[in-house]
């Protein structure tokens, strides 16, 4: 049997978050791409068709959760690589301080666009 | 279940011969979730033209589109998102203590699956460049 590898202390709740987001992104970053590539095609896109889009409540709400949820499962995914990969102490805490800094700019910028994209903006 | 591994062995990128599937699944998931990352800051920042107005955004957008080297990449994110999704589920299903055995076909089958949805895509993506 092949060994199984993980760059996750398995029950710890960084792994447990991982985990909870992963299965929600799972189906939305599918969905994403295939209203945006097949459905509708990239090359296509205009703005009145992503305002149209963004307009819709419940769809704002996905994909701002999307966002939201990206951002956490990929920074978080980063994090857990370098402390796998050995990182420790003072330098484990300014990753960890700029990695949280990052995200909460990615999620501000997101919102705005977000919110200029459905019009509000 | 799971087995405890040689972190040192783990590191040593340099015995990539003697990886096993297990292995070679870890790193392409590692590997696949950095590119994501970078690409989701990257699709914010282009996304940002939003803000600039309509036309801004609709030139960057049909500009960037109008590039054959950007449909090429986008076949190339297809590939690596496909792959983190299908290894991604592998993964909760090991976590699971499901399939555990059959870990190793699980990750051919995920490679086999990229493979083919992302060739499938081919024509979607170039449509219209060419």
């Amino acid at each position: 049997m092949a060994d199984h590898y993980s760059s996750f202390e398995r029950g710890g709740k960084r792994w447990f978050l991982q985990r909870i987001t992963a299965v929600f992104l799972i189906g939305v970053l599918a969905f994403h791409f295939v209203l945006l590539h097949f459905v509708n095609h990239a090359a296509e896109i205009e703005f009145a068709g992503t305002q149209a889009r963004m307009g819709n409540v419940g769809y704002f709400s996905l994909m701002w959760t999307f966002l939201v949820t990206a951002t956490f499962h990929g920074v978080n995914g980063v994090y857990n690589a370098l402390v796998n990969q050995g990182l420790d102490g003072t330098q484990k805490k300014v990753v960890a301080a700029v990695l949280t800094v990052a995200s909460l700019l990615l999620i501000l910028q997101g919102t705005r666009v977000a919110l200029a994209m459905s019009g509000v903006l | 279940m799971s087995q405890s591994y040689d972190r040192g062995t783990v590191e040593s990128f340099g015995r990539w011969r003697e990886f096993s599937a297990g292995m070679w699944a870890w790193i392409l998931h590692k590997f696949t979730g950095w590119i994501l990352v970078g690409y989701l800051f990257t699709h914010i920042a282009v996304l940002s033209t939003s803000t600039q107005g309509a036309e801004t955004y609709t030139a960057t957008l049909q500009g960037l589109e109008a590039l054959l080297i950007v449909r090429f990449l986008e076949i190339g994110l297809l590939a690596v998102a496909v792959f983190h999704i299908l290894n991604g589920i592998r993964l909760l299903f090991v976590d699971l203590g499901l399939g555990l055995t059959a870990q190793d076909k699980s990750f051919y089958a995920s490679l086999l699956l990229t493979a083919a949805i992302t060739v499938a895509s081919i024509p979607t993506f170039l449509g219209g460049a060419l």
